[in-house]
């Protein structure tokens, strides 16, 4: 019996929540992992599209970067970088958009901007490339990110893509129609937004994971759910095309991306 | 009518201190030579615009010809940081670089406005987040037909573009296909520009159905410069050599070791380096 690394789990757990009828924004990391594992297995007809312009794009390997030729020749078509952002993305065709990010908050705001002071940054990161736009176009956002006290913050120095804000009500307040952040998947848990207050809440922890190591992974009191589920263990068909697709791509990229 | 010209010419030609470049590419047909020649020319004070600044412009930034980093994502695809980017505007090395910070969708439409000779784009964007707070050019405006608030960013007006193509044909036409990013906008944008080829050719043959072509009277040089795009990739030329983008972490983590780096491979080099890498790859066994 195969058992899945903490990593792995993440990936199956995002994985599991797409569908054929999805349309997904996908970044790159355990996003792309996730998207393309679904494809693989229960989600043949799901619809892949990458900021680089490839609509309904099919991969045999992941990509080392978003802008990769392996998707631009498997694609439906490719489109200019503003066509995608304006009529795909703003049009509201997308149904999930994906992101990860270096830090978020108890309300699934998220920073991969700077780490102190903008002026004085003690940790100069990427910054928000798609991310601002992805978090309010598209219909919902789902979140990949490994726990970890330095990620999971108390209080962001940056908000970069805007989740639920300081709570329930606020993307409504700024106008926002889409639905924000419905789901967190981390290596040690699943959480979701409270019904009630848009705060995080544990709903499911992976196989073998207690409270205890969630709540050491996460700067702020955790929220559990009145009944925290256990997230199904991977099954062996889900970890052999997940690890299949990782050693494919280590031997197209010399790297696993 | 497009001026065929060397790669050294052509940057004489477009590019002066203190001026405003927009070398583009989004992954694909990115204008490495270009930029190394602008090192080799000790070009300074430039404005650097781009989307996705990855290693030309951490090469730019490291050896001092920028003055300003336009941009919405900087960083090493699929890698990491960019060392030398942080190093300027953590340390202020190798001098302070100053920035104005965007999103993917604001750069596009901006890049779009540009093109289209508007002097602001206008788009559903930056809701509730924090860059209009560090970017004083990112502003709002009320839609006169529904009263909806709308964000706003000016127009990109580049003095320069400077991008990759595949090929250009003997009247100066030029043609990308693939991936093809903000690149003719980027050149539609801008007074002026330098478009490096792969090869020029009698005529384009069939084309692939995204084909983007710039017709020769909106380009106004063209350089021949096989392999012009090495580390990145050129559709149907050569692929991407993932495996420099992962050794340049390395290379560009320390001023010495990236220092080194650019004496052996930018400095004492020539565009005619590129050329080995305009030969098809194998693919890995």
């Amino acid at each position: 019996m195969m058992t899945a690394t903490p990593t792995e789990m993440m990936t199956i757990a995002a994985a599991r929540l797409l569908t054929n009828q999805d349309v997904c924004f996908v970044g790159i990391g355990a996003p792309s992992a996730a998207c393309n594992l679904a494809r693989l297995t229960h989600a043949p007809k799901i619809t892949l599209i990458y900021e680089s312009g490839t609509l309904s794009t099919r991969p045999s390997v992941l990509p080392l970067s978003i802008g990769d030729g392996e998707l631009c020749d498997t694609a439906l078509t490719t489109v200019a970088v503003p066509e995608m952002f304006r009529y795909w993305l703003q049009g509201g065709r997308i149904t999930i958009g994906f992101l990860g990010g270096a830090q978020i908050d108890r309300f699934a705001n998220l920073n991969t901007t700077v780490v102190g002071p903008y002026d004085a940054p003690k940790v100069r990161l990427p910054g928000g490339g798609g991310a601002p736009e992805i978090a309010s176009n598209c219909g919902q956002i789902f979140i990949t990110m490994a726990m970890g006290t330095r990620a999971f913050v108390d209080r962001l120095p940056f908000i970069t893509s805007f989740g639920h804000g300081k709570g329930k009500g606020d993307r409504a307040a700024l106008g926002l129609k889409t639905k924000g952040p419905t789901k967190v998947m981390t290596d040690l848990c699943v959480l979701e937004p409270d019904p009630q207050t848009a705060e995080l809440t544990v709903v499911s922890l992976h196989p073998g994971v207690t409270r205890e190591q969630v709540q050491a992974g996460c700067g702020w009191p955790l929220r559990f759910a009145p009944d925290v589920a256990e997230t199904p263990a991977a099954t062996e068909q889900e970890l052999s095309v997940l690890r299949d697709l990782h050693i494919r791509t280590k031997q197209a990229h010399g790297v696993a991306a | 009518m497009a001026e065929f010209v060397s790669l050294s010419q052509g940057i004489e030609a477009v590019l002066s201190d203190g001026c405003s470049v927009a070398m583009e590419g989004f992954t694909h047909l990115i204008p490495h030579a270009a930029g190394h020649e602008t090192i080799r020319q000790g070009k300074r004070r430039l404005t650097l615009i781009r989307m996705t600044p990855d290693l030309i412009y951490d090469q730019l930034i490291g050896t001092g010809c920028a003055e300003k980093l336009i941009f919405s994502w900087g960083g090493n695809p699929g890698v990491g940081s960019l060392h030398r980017f942080r190093d300027a505007v953590e340390n202020g090395w190798p001098h302070r670089l100053e920035i104005e910070e965007h999103s993917h969708a604001a750069m596009a439409n901006a890049y779009e406005a540009g093109a289209a000779n508007l002097p602001f784009a206008v788009f559903r964007g930056y809701k509730g987040v924090d860059l209009p707070s560090v970017n004083p050019q990112i502003r709002s405006v009320t839609c006169p037909y529904t009263g909806e608030v709308l964000a706003t960013v000016p127009a990109i007006r580049p003095d320069a573009a400077i991008i990759h193509a595949l090929k250009a044909d003997r009247e100066g036409n030029v043609l990308l296909e693939g991936i093809v990013g903000v690149q003719k906008e980027a050149v539609l944008a801008a007074k002026r520009s330098l478009v490096t080829v792969e090869e020029i050719v009698d005529d384009f043959g069939p084309r692939n159905a995204n084909a983007v072509i710039l017709p020769s009277w909106a380009v106004t040089t063209i350089a021949r410069v096989p392999g012009g795009a090495y580390p990145s990739y050129a559709h149907g030329y050569y692929k991407r050599a993932n495996d420099f983008y992962i050794a340049w972490d390395k290379i560009a983590r320390e001023r010495e070791t990236f220092l080194a780096w650019i004496k052996e491979n930018v400095l004492e080099k020539g565009p005619d380096a590129f050329a080995r890498h305009a030969q098809p790859q194998r693919e890995a066994a």
